[in-house]
């Protein structure tokens, strides 16, 4: 047994070389020790049995989706052009290109990361340096899990009756960028409270110590040491907000604007309503351009998660503590 | 030194400690945000909705009939079974995929992979869990749709097979994230416990990590559940969006998301058909919130049953 778990290189070759060789190998070294009993062959038959089915469970979840990932560059590459990306769309969306769409989603996500990164990082600044675990605590817990939680579609229902109608900033980018705030708030908030709480105890204690206020701790020890992790997260929210559809459908993004906002009471488009709307409701366009705008969305999404995974990858071999 | 029940050192009032107090104040704010939104979630979407449910809906006809005809003039019908039994039939057929896969796929990184395996599947999990819903519907409309209609020889291609596996593929690598958290919150004493007693590998993960971590492990199936019933856009464009209930997976369904995000933009403020919108969203709203405060019982009754 303890060869599984001094050796895990051996564990893990397993499945590489065939799961025969290293099992093979393993028996053999234990039958200098012990003689594997009929038991002893059946249980290692029947995890290696597991480990083949989880590991094919794996390669199965995974594969459809790089080969739907490949079929959409292949349709979707040849609508590329430096027109497409820098003209707006023209004679009923069957030529021209996705420039409007692409500020337009730009604006919403500026506006919603300036509304909830600040809200986020003080809830999770509360919840890390303040909270402490009584039932206010449960419950904002329970009440982030549920923000997360929430439908897109009732997400878009409260911020069409608050936003657009009750605080009556119209069908606007302002709008929509609330609704895409608060629905994205769960995300900055859990990540920048996972990396709050890693930053050691000790340094506070040292700050405190020198008669730092809670605040001065926070301020000039536990943000600097956590500014990156932060960022990851703020990173992953972006990703999040960028394609996310039905939230900005009532409440500030429209099919078509003949000018790109001036403001954030303007109303705009926005890439996701954008293949939405080329793929289901507009007639005649050419196939491979809603390829194209799902591609540049997926695209977009993906480089902006492998930028985060990168990142925290980056910085936990950088950690100094 | 002052008493050691205040909790400052001295009774000093400088710049440093009201700034201290403004933080503390600021920061407060912040930290409980979140229950205003969801409490005001709630109360905008019932502000709208709720009067319509007790004068205008009846209940009886809402949960027992499948016409949904809420623009039909002089007298619209209000019937939401077609649009329950859509979403059951969607998010079922997607839980049979998503569930045993995600679990699957969990206990391969919990406990078998190692190394850079282990590492590169959970970034290609975390990518996959980052595709867009509307991507996704796109994916179904224009990859998995004629793809059905080939291997299945159907006439159509947007029903709840359709809607059901790319909700499966969507809620996998969600469910697979939360059960790997959840195998994880098994502390390592238990598997070297049962090592130490010559328990292979399987039988530590069948015999004491999965008793130890069931209730997490239904917890990330609650909330594959909750997110399934939750999703608009895919399921929008995979299902169909027909109205009748689906007898076989080869029939088109529509969903209770799906109509809200199709519908509430051709209502006028105010009509009954966009208070209907608004109730069908209370229900949403109620059904996520208990899935997801069942799900936070049993990760917290799992932990305290460890400890």
């Amino acid at each position: 047994m303890k060869n599984q778990t001094v050796d895990p290189r051996r564990a893990a070759a397993a499945p590489r070389s065939g799961g025969e060789g290293a099992a093979a190998g393993a028996s053999s070294n234990e039958a200098a020790r012990f003689t594997a009993t009929s038991l002893d062959q059946r249980n290692a038959r029947t995890e290696r049995g597991f480990h083949t089915l989880f590991l094919a469970m794996s390669i199965v979840l995974i594969l459809p989706v790089l080969a739907i990932l490949s079929l959409l560059i292949t349709k979707g590459a040849p609508a590329f052009s430096w027109e497409f990306f820098t003209e707006p769309p023209r004679a009923q969306f069957t030529e021209g290109g996705i420039f409007p769409a692409l500020v337009g989603t730009l604006w919403l996500v500026i506006v919603a990361l300036l509304a909830s990164v600040p809200l986020g990082v003080a809830a999770a600044i509360y919840l890390s340096e303040y909270a402490k675990d009584n039932a206010l605590t449960r419950l904002i817990n329970l009440a982030i899990i549920n923000l997360a939680g929430v439908p897109s579609i009732v997400h878009a229902l409260f911020g069409l009756g608050a936003f657009v109608l009750f605080f009556d900033f119209g069908t606007s980018i302002l709008a929509a960028s609330l609704t895409l705030a608060i629905m994205t708030l769960p995300v900055v908030i859990v990540s920048t409270r996972e990396t709050l709480q890693a930053v050691p105890q000790s340094f506070r204690m040292a700050c405190w110590s020198l008669g730092a206020t809670r605040w001065q701790t926070i301020r000039k020890v536990v943000l600097p040491n956590s500014i990156s992790g932060i960022l990851t997260g703020v990173i992953l929210e972006v990703s999040r907000t960028v394609g996310e559809t039905a939230p900005v459908m009532f409440t500030g993004a429209v099919l078509f604007t003949p000018f790109l906002p001036q403001g954030v009471l303007d109303e705009t488009m926005a890439m996701s309503l954008h293949l939405y709307m080329i793929a289901t409701v507009i007639p005649d366009v050419p196939p491979e351009v809603p390829y194209g705008v799902a591609l540049s969305l997926i695209l977009m999404v993906l480089i902006l998660n492998s930028a985060s995974i990168g990142f925290r990858v980056y910085l936990r071999g950088k950690k100094k503590w | 030194m002052s008493a050691p029940q205040s909790d400052r050192l001295d009774d000093r009032i400088d710049a440093a400690w009201i700034w201290d107090r403004i933080a503390r104040a600021v920061i407060f704010i912040g930290g409980i945000s979140a229950i205003v939104f969801v409490v005001a979630i709630f109360v905008f979407v019932a502000k709208e909705g709720l009067a319509f449910i007790f004068e205008k809906l009846d209940l009886g006809f809402f949960f027992t009939s499948p016409e949904w005809r809420p623009a039909q003039e002089p007298k619209p019908e209000f019937g939401g079974l077609a649009l329950i039994a859509g979403t059951a039939s969607v998010t079922g057929l997607a839980m049979l995929i998503a569930v045993p896969f995600s679990l699957g796929v969990a206990i391969y990184i919990g406990e078998f992979a190692t190394g850079k395996v282990r590492e590169t599947l959970k970034i290609l999990v975390e990518l996959l869990a980052a595709i867009p819903s509307v991507v996704w519907g796109f994916i179904g409309l224009t990859i998995l749709n004629p793809l059905i209609i080939d291997v299945f020889d159907v006439p159509v291609g947007l029903t709840v097979l359709n809607a059901g596996i790319i909700l499966g593929l969507m809620a996998a690598p969600i469910m697979t994230t939360i059960a790997e958290d959840a195998l994880k919150a098994v502390p390592d004493t238990y598997r070297e416990a049962a090592e130490a007693m010559g328990a292979t590998r399987w039988q530590v993960i069948r015999q004491v990590v999965l008793p130890s971590a069931s209730k997490g492990l239904v917890a990330a199936i609650l909330l594959g559940v909750g997110r399934g019933f939750g999703e608009t856009m895919a399921v929008l464009m995979a299902s169909g969006h027909s109205i009748n209930i689906p007898t076989s997976p080869f029939d088109s369904a529509r969903a209770l998301t799906a109509t809200i995000a199709a519908e509430l933009g051709d209502t006028a403020k105010g009509s009954d058909h966009y208070k209907a919108l608004f109730s069908l969203g209370i229900l949403l709203f109620l059904v996520t919130f208990v899935i997801n405060l069942l799900a936070d019982v049993l990760v917290r009754k799992g932990a305290s049953d460890r400890s």
